[in-house]
């Protein structure tokens, strides 16, 4: 008994992290490239209602998540075109394409308000996803186990690969960067493609797996969230992943509250902890400063001309 | 070949035509992709950018909306000249009307001619204390305002939510999720007979005088703009940044916080789930439209007034659901944002070097 509670309490918090770590894991990729992109939230939502009209028009979930790739990165490329090559502050930028994705979102969405989709299922056959405590590891869809295997793979190219040499270099000096002949604007839309793919998929783990549903605003906020994980991880893939588990522990913690009908304290109040728990994270993350802001990359946020 | 040429300084005449340049690109986009969606796309356009500034009837409805835009604007504006970024103007207008309400609550049944000043007092407090946070955190830990004053607009949402459902809920109010309707002495008066303009509009001008004024003619507003464009020339000279943004932050949330409470005590008349329209964010809008100049504010305040009374005008008119106002909005965001590239660099041919 305790232990069908506990799986269960896990399964919750991995499926609650999964989406915070994509959104957060491409961001992460787009800021080591120098960019600082705040439209997460926009670029989730957009990735959240194609997800959800694909695998509702064609009933494969599984375009459904390729078309949330597809939307996050073409909402991304809107804001590569203008903070890239029309050289636009880039915290307007990303603070306009939230307020787009947010009002595209709603827009298109409000036809499938209501509509039910099937559930993105687990990989492994019923045997092992179904078994009372192997399915702590092998119950999962397909986006937890692509969205470990990234924080891996994005950890790995950052650290060992040239190319991620690099992109890290575009983000620490990109003047250095342009005169060894590197192509630093080409570097910074791929990375921004990538961080806008991530945040789709991310945004589509709502539409297809969470809820599965779509609604306005669906991801309430998990967008931001995202941002400030990058931060607390400073900037490294495998403190992200602890990062975003631990505010999927933090946001399970308010779902079982409410289930278990605890009355002392009211569900708004319990609904503002994830937001709270980012200030306080924000918070203590400066407070240790030797791994706080030391790691970010130095021309974040910088516009790069090479004229 | 075309070619873009850096600009050896920035021109003054793109800075306030490429607005206007924006606005006709986004009526033109509007068009093209209301229409791509199946819609009217020519009415809707007409419907949002026109027909809200040549009928009279709607005047009164401009001003009601523009007002609380032009007042949240002019604080986020003189911030965001300092390179303050208050995102979270949103939780800072809630909490301006959530103080603002505890007044009126507290003096339910009264008279007076000092209820309403006290509750724009409290109003501005809320608005303060919730921004005040963010700065704190600013100053003393060197924590991004970003992310704290957006992620407090949750927390005041909730708030909000937990108010209007549980201690404040209306005791006669058929167990409606909201507060009593605010009393004689608690609602701003109607400055025109029978309708819904209020105080507000005209103190809304008035702050932006006096932004304006302050911004251009005093050392105060010299050093926030030195702060925000060289600041270690902001150091030398003897300018506090931590002063700055205190300050601007300050301006910003008690601005959005008046705004608040002249909304609940205006329009509204009361508090509900409803009350948090997206102002807020909205004015984020307004203040790069009005090129962060408290008079420009004015022009960029009215013009987003109108897409949202144009948005009302467009969902009868051509069935234009709600959610395309925000898509207007931001639209028009996206393309000032590109045209804004004029002000930087100019279009040449590209002379070819033999």
């Amino acid at each position: 008994m305790t232990t069908a509670i506990l799986v269960s309490i896990l399964m919750t918090l991995v499926a609650a992290s999964t989406p915070i770590l994509l959104a957060a894991l491409g961001e992460l990729v787009t800021e080591k490239a120098g960019v600082l992109n705040l439209g997460v939230e926009g670029m989730m939502l957009c990735g959240a209602v194609a997800g959800f009209a694909v695998a509702f028009s064609t009933g494969s979930t599984m375009l459904g998540l390729l078309a949330a790739v597809m939307a996050g990165v073409a909402t991304a490329m809107v804001f590569a075109v203008l903070t890239l090559s029309l050289t636009a502050n880039q915290v307007a930028t990303g603070l306009a394409l939230t307020i787009f994705g947010i009002g595209a979102s709603s827009l298109i969405g409000a036809g499938f308000v209501g509509r039910t989709i099937t559930r993105l299922g687990p990989v492994f056959p019923a045997a092992l996803s179904e078994h009372p405590w192997l399915r702590a590891v092998f119950g999962h869809d397909i986006v937890v186990y692509l969205s470990l295997a990234l924080v891996i793979g994005v950890s790995l190219f950052l650290r060992r690969t040239r190319p991620g040499l690099i992109l890290r270099a575009v983000g620490e000096n990109d003047a250095s960067a342009h005169a060894i002949g590197y192509p630093v604007i080409a570097i910074r839309y791929a990375a921004i493609a990538f961080g806008g793919a991530l945040a789709g998929l991310g945004g589509a783990y709502f539409s297809l797996a969470l809820t599965p549903m779509w609604a306005d605003g669906l991801t309430a906020g998990r967008g931001w969230i995202a941002l400030a994980l990058v931060v607390f991880a400073a900037w490294r893939p495998g403190r992200l992943l602890l990062g975003a588990y631990l505010f999927g522990a933090v946001m399970t913690l308010e779902l079982q509250a409410k289930a278990a009908g605890i009355t002392w304290l009211a569900p708004e109040l319990l609904a503002m902890t994830p937001y709270l728990a980012t200030v306080a994270v924000l918070t203590m993350m400066s407070l240790g400063r030797r791994a706080g802001r030391a790691n970010a990359p130095a021309c974040l946020g910088k516009p790069f001309s090479a004229s | 070949m075309l070619e873009w040429r850096r600009r050896r300084e920035p021109s003054t005449l793109m800075l306030w035509l490429s607005p206007l340049i924006a606005i006709g690109l986004t009526m033109l986009l509007g068009m093209i992709v209301f229409t791509a969606m199946g819609y009217d796309g020519f009415h809707a356009v007409e419907s949002i950018f026109v027909t809200p500034f040549i009928e009279p009837q709607r005047w009164p409805d401009l001003g009601v909306k523009a007002a609380p835009l032009v007042m949240i604007a002019l604080g986020l504006a003189i911030g965001f000249r300092a390179n303050v970024w208050n995102i979270g103007a949103e939780g800072q207008y809630i909490m301006g009307a959530i103080a603002g309400t505890g007044v009126a609550l507290a003096t339910h049944g009264m008279a007076g001619w000092w209820i309403l000043p006290a509750m724009a007092f409290a109003g501005v407090l809320g608005g303060m204390a919730w921004a005040a946070v963010p700065a704190f955190l600013r100053v003393r830990l060197q924590v991004s305002e970003i992310l704290t004053s957006l992620m407090l607009t949750y927390v005041a949402v909730q708030g909000l939510y937990y108010l209007v459902r549980g201690p404040w809920k209306d005791p006669d109010g058929f167990n409606f999720p909201q507060t009593r309707m605010f009393g004689a002495d608690q609602t701003l008066p109607a400055i025109m007979p029978g309708s819904l303009v209020h105080l507000g509009i005209p103190a809304a001008l008035l702050i932006a005088l006096v932004a304006w004024l302050l911004m251009e003619k005093t050392t105060a507003g010299y050093a926030v703009k030195v702060v925000g464009l060289a600041p270690a020339a902001a150091r030398h000279g003897g300018f506090s940044a931590d002063r700055v943004t205190w300050a601007t932050l300050l301006a910003g949330g008690g601005l959005a916080g008046l705004a608040g409470l002249f909304e609940a005590a205006g329009p509204f008349g009361q508090l509900t789930p409803q009350f948090p329209t997206g102002y807020g964010f909205t004015a984020i809008i307004v203040a790069f439209l009005g090129r962060l100049n408290p008079l420009g504010i004015v022009f960029g305040g009215v013009v987003l007034a109108g897409t949202y009374v144009g948005g009302e005008i467009a969902q009868t008119t051509v069935r234009l659901p709600q959610a395309a106002t925000g898509m207007f909005q931001a639209l028009l965001l996206f393309v000032l944002l590109a045209t804004d590239v004029l002000v930087k660099y100019r279009i040449g041919w590209k002379v070819r070097v033999a």
